[in-house]
């Protein structure tokens, strides 16, 4: 497949406004003011453009359950705050065509009846921020954005919103929070942000690539793009390959080709020739697949149907160097931290999951605990406002499910059976809250 | 008291590390930067709701001015937002990227996330634990540097990342790390190698 998103991304001036104009840039927006918004939501609907910032849930129904009898304001807000472990897409694309995510912001704005679009981006991505700010300066100066965007009459601003480091910002209405100036946790839903997001007012909240998809959708039309992948599962993708891996980076496929191509053709497989052991399909908070169970669709329905999923792309790749207690104990710590501490279970919970973990790791580790881990990951999952409950629960079941008898070995001897030379050398530090 | 017996919560809780600092000198924003939150705040709905969006925005700048985020700058955002300096508070504590102590003049963060870890970011963190004599979350007696393990920075296929300030130094072999330290003493934040922004070619490095 000939790449869509990241046709220009290796140009070195791919992220200036002349050269984006000169490759069709703002084609698609002419194309949707010249259109009414209940066509380009059915347009968006007919070439099935899912969601890609993890759930999968389809763009065009997304924007149609906006509320649109309403005196409020209506908002379209860019989920920029890219943060899920194995996850670097987003980050390509802001800041090798920021002008493509302002054109799909435009359109999804035209669409749904919005006048302000947020984008909301991580803090960490600040370099990315600035080459954003002075890109929406001049599409700002040139007419692209603000009043009267083309000469056609359709009044719409960007701002550019900056977070400071929340993981749990990534989940929709905790970005909501976290962009009305307060913590970044959870609302309780319904309410969906459909009708009550933002300030109150009827919210479509989507991801970058999902955005980035739309301007080619409303210039080559919803057949080109429902083709370009299997059935369900149109359009490119990208996928953000890391881990033991020779070439980790960016890639955009079809949704046709196997996991096992990503992984061994385009990532050029596991370095330094040695053994694959599992792989996480879709950023840190899906099951791990082993490697008999590569050969299936890289889309979202194919690597669902293997018992994982494809959550945010984020493929990594795991050698036999590593320690799957050591992995699980790794992602606790990620999700101890990351937990907002809204929801009981999951703020008490990835607390003892850690705890466990670590035991079992230094080797001061009992059988009894296997059934403890599974019991406290089993409280957790599905008892919180939002996924993250699940996620955090994810790696120690997926490990102890697939590699129980690695569990066992450190029990039964007292320490890491699988030390790999890239961990630390010296004692890990005892975990405090 | 604790209700564990191996876990003394008395030490855990939250109040006993994010109380605000209080430096004992007043902040307020300089004339710039008091313009500077009120054109940010029209980005926002004009009301109190909308103009509470501003605060990450207002202590940004507070933590560009100062350098961190003090009791006195979290009692004069409030002032200047509308709110109470709980709200500020509230805020301030919940998200990592603003420092409530004094951080050094380069704040080193070391990814420590799973994509990182596989690939050496543990190891990383010790060379610079060896190179800086301190350990994580502490600041060298100079004041020129301040260790931190953070979680995914988002750049996973550039592991290991170091975050230094606003500027990222990406796949920093372990072997490297005493190097970089020597070259932000001579040269700054220039040691570093920004993004791929800057290194279009990155494939090669990998």
């Amino acid at each position: 497949m000939e790449p869509v998103l990241t046709q220009f991304v290796r140009h070195p001036h791919s992220y200036a406004l002349d050269f984006y104009l000169k490759n069709e840039g703002y084609d698609g927006l002419r194309k949707a003011l010249a259109m009414k918004p209940e066509q380009v939501i059915d347009l968006v609907k007919a070439a099935g453009l899912k969601g890609r910032g993890g759930a999968g849930f389809p763009t065009g129904m997304k924007w149609q359950f906006v509320v649109k009898d309403t005196p409020k304001a209506k908002y379209i807000v860019c989920n920029a705050d890219e943060s899920e472990p194995g996850t670097f897409k987003d980050h390509l694309l802001m800041e090798r065509n920021p002008h493509l995510l302002f054109e799909g912001c435009l359109i999804a704005c035209h669409a749904i009846g919005a006048k302000v679009a947020y984008i909301y981006i991580r803090g960490e991505f600040f370099h990315v921020q600035e080459i954003m700010e002075r890109q929406l300066e001049e599409a700002y100066a040139k007419g692209y954005v603000g009043k009267n965007v083309l000469g056609l009459g359709f009044d719409c601003d960007i701002h550019i919103h900056r977070g400071a480091g929340a993981y749990e910002a990534g989940e929709e209405t905790a970005l909501l929070e976290s962009l009305e100036g307060k913590r970044a946790q959870p609302r309780l839903k319904p309410p969906f942000p459909a009708s009550a997001g933002l300030y109150g007012s009827p919210t479509a909240v989507n991801n970058v690539e999902t955005l980035c998809n739309v301007p080619a959708i409303v210039r080559n039309g919803a057949e080109w793009y429902a083709a370009l992948g299997p059935e369900k599962n149109g359009g490119p993708k990208l996928y953000c390959i890391s881990g033991h891996v020779q070439k980790p980076g960016v890639y955009e496929a079809s949704m046709k080709i196997s996991l096992r191509e990503l992984i061994f053709d385009v990532a050029g497989g596991v370095r330094d020739g040695r053994a694959l052991k599992a792989v996480i399909p879709g950023g840190s908070s899906v099951p791990v697949l082993l490697p008999h169970q590569l050969d299936i669709e890289a889309s979202f329905d194919g690597v669902a149907k293997a018992g994982s999923l494809l959550g945010s792309a984020g493929i990594i790749v795991l050698d036999d160097t590593t320690c799957m207690v050591w992995l699980a104990e790794n992602l606790l710590r990620f999700y101890r931290h990351e937990s907002c501490g809204k929801c009981t279970p999951c703020r008490e919970g990835t607390q003892w999951l850690l705890n466990i973990l670590e035991k079992i790791e230094r080797g001061d580790g009992e059988m009894k605990d296997l059934a403890l881990l599974e019991n406290v990951a089993g409280l957790i999952a599905g008892k919180t406002l939002c996924a993250f409950g699940d996620a955090a629960a994810t790696p120690a079941l997926t490990t102890l499910k697939n590699f129980r008898a690695e569990y066992e070995a450190h029990i039964r001897e007292g320490r890491c059976t699988v030390p790999a030379p890239w961990r630390r050398r010296h004692a890990a530090p005892v975990s405090a809250h | 008291m604790t209700f564990h017996p191996k876990i003394d919560y008395r030490e855990l809780h939250r109040s006993k590390r994010q109380m605000p600092f209080d430096d004992g000198k007043p902040f307020h924003y300089t004339p710039e930067n008091r313009e500077r939150i009120e054109a940010i705040a029209r980005r926002y709905p004009e009301n109190q709701t909308g103009r509470r969006s501003a605060i990450l925005p207002a202590l940004y700048l507070v933590q560009r001015q100062l350098g961190y985020v003090s009791l006195s700058a979290i009692q004069h955002v409030a002032g200047v937002i509308g709110c109470t300096s709980a709200d500020v508070e509230d805020v301030v504590s919940f998200y990592t990227m603003f420092y409530t102590r004094p951080v050094g003049k380069f704040v080193v963060q070391v990814c420590r996330t799973l994509p990182c870890a596989l690939r050496g970011a543990e190891r990383v963190t010790e060379e610079l634990m060896t190179a800086l004599g301190i350990e994580p979350n502490g600041t060298d007696a100079s004041g020129t540097f301040t260790l931190m393990e953070v979680e995914c920075l988002g750049a996973c296929d550039r592991a290991p990342l170091v975050m230094v300030n606003d500027s990222w130094h990406e796949c920093l072999e372990p072997e490297g790390a005493k190097k970089l330290v020597d070259d932000l003493r001579a040269r700054g934040e220039a040691a570093l190698t920004g993004c791929h922004h800057e290194a279009p070619d990155r494939e090669s490095k990998n």
